[in-house]
């Protein structure tokens, strides 16, 4: 980031900037360009809102349920344990 | 008639199973591995790379349980405790079979090197006169409900095959960030990975989905 604090932000470098800005770790300076950008990109902010979106429906993936053969072995072990 | 469950339910709730398990109780013992089945095999699949393998390490963990029950006091929760009795045979597994790459190794190999999160050509040149590298081929729309559409069976196969896809440190820190929720203080405690990585692997990996994500809504 040694060069890029002089002039704007590009859309090039915000998609780079998208998880440390979700993640809240990019430094004030950055955070404020970033802010700045978004507020008058809406390319970039139907990015940062996919991204968000995209973090939503992993968080929503449904869980496996366990084989019945598996659940089998198990009560196998289960009564001779018990 | 429906009353929302709160945490302090599913303790409470917990809480029961477990002093029933104690007494040696199947149905609580089936209710408790119907209830981490999944959780347990995604944390497994982080060790394991392969199903069947993240299965066997799920049962063993489960027969850990049943030895380690009786001396359990519940200090830690019980979701901890039970992750951590996983973890530790699924190391235990790997350090046998040696044939596993440490986390340290893959994680330095996935963070060298430019990886796009967006492929260049889809901005405009550094040259250009008004509006260098911006974008020239912008992200859509996803629509007017996306989050149902990301809901769809279709759309979380397709997340699915991603993820099973990502080079295998993207993997396991997407997996357990994003899917299972963790902190990035636990990540990098349960992988010994620095922060920095632990973000940069992040973000690859959600890059990569998002994109897969963007090409299944229909752009290109």
């Amino acid at each position: 980031m040694s060069t890029a604090d002089a002039h704007e932000m590009t859309c090039k470098e915000l998609v780079e900037l998208v998880t440390d800005y979700l993640e809240d770790a990019l430094p004030p300076a950055a955070r404020t360009r970033f802010d700045e950008h978004l507020a008058a990109c809406p390319f970039c902010t139907t990015y940062v809102e996919q991204m968000r979106q995209t973090v939503k429906a992993l968080g929503s993936l449904p869980e496996a349920s366990i084989p019945p053969a598996a659940l089998d072995a198990l009560l196998g072990h289960f009564r001779k344990w018990r | 008639m429906t009353t929302p469950i709160v945490n302090n339910d599913i303790a409470l709730d917990e809480a029961r199973l477990l002093t029933a398990l104690r007494e040696r109780d199947e149905a609580a013992f089936v209710s408790l591995v119907r209830r981490y089945h999944g959780p347990l095999l995604r944390l497994a699949m982080v060790y394991a790379g392969s199903r069947s393998v993240a299965e066997e390490i799920v049962q063993e963990t489960w027969l850990g349980v049943l030895q380690g029950i009786d001396r359990f006091e519940g200090r830690a929760s019980f979701k901890t405790w039970l992750f951590r009795i996983l973890v530790n045979r699924a190391k235990t597994r790997s350090e046998r079979e040696s044939r596993t790459v440490p986390f340290s190794a893959l994680a330095a190999s996935e963070t060298a090197g430019d990886e796009p999160a967006v492929s260049p050509d889809r901005f405009l040149g550094a040259d250009h006169p008004d509006w260098p590298n911006h974008w020239c081929a912008p992200p859509t729309d996803w629509g007017a409900s996306p989050d149902q559409l990301l809901l769809s069976k279709e759309a979380r196969e397709r997340i699915g095959g991603v993820i099973a896809g990502l080079p295998p440190a993207q993997r396991q820190v997407i997996t357990l960030r994003d899917i299972e929720g963790w902190s990035a203080e636990e990540v990098c405690n349960a992988l010994d990975v620095s922060e920095t990585n632990q973000r940069v692997l992040l973000h690859r990996a959600r890059s990569r989905v998002r994109g897969a994500l963007e090409h299944y809504f229909g752009r290109e």
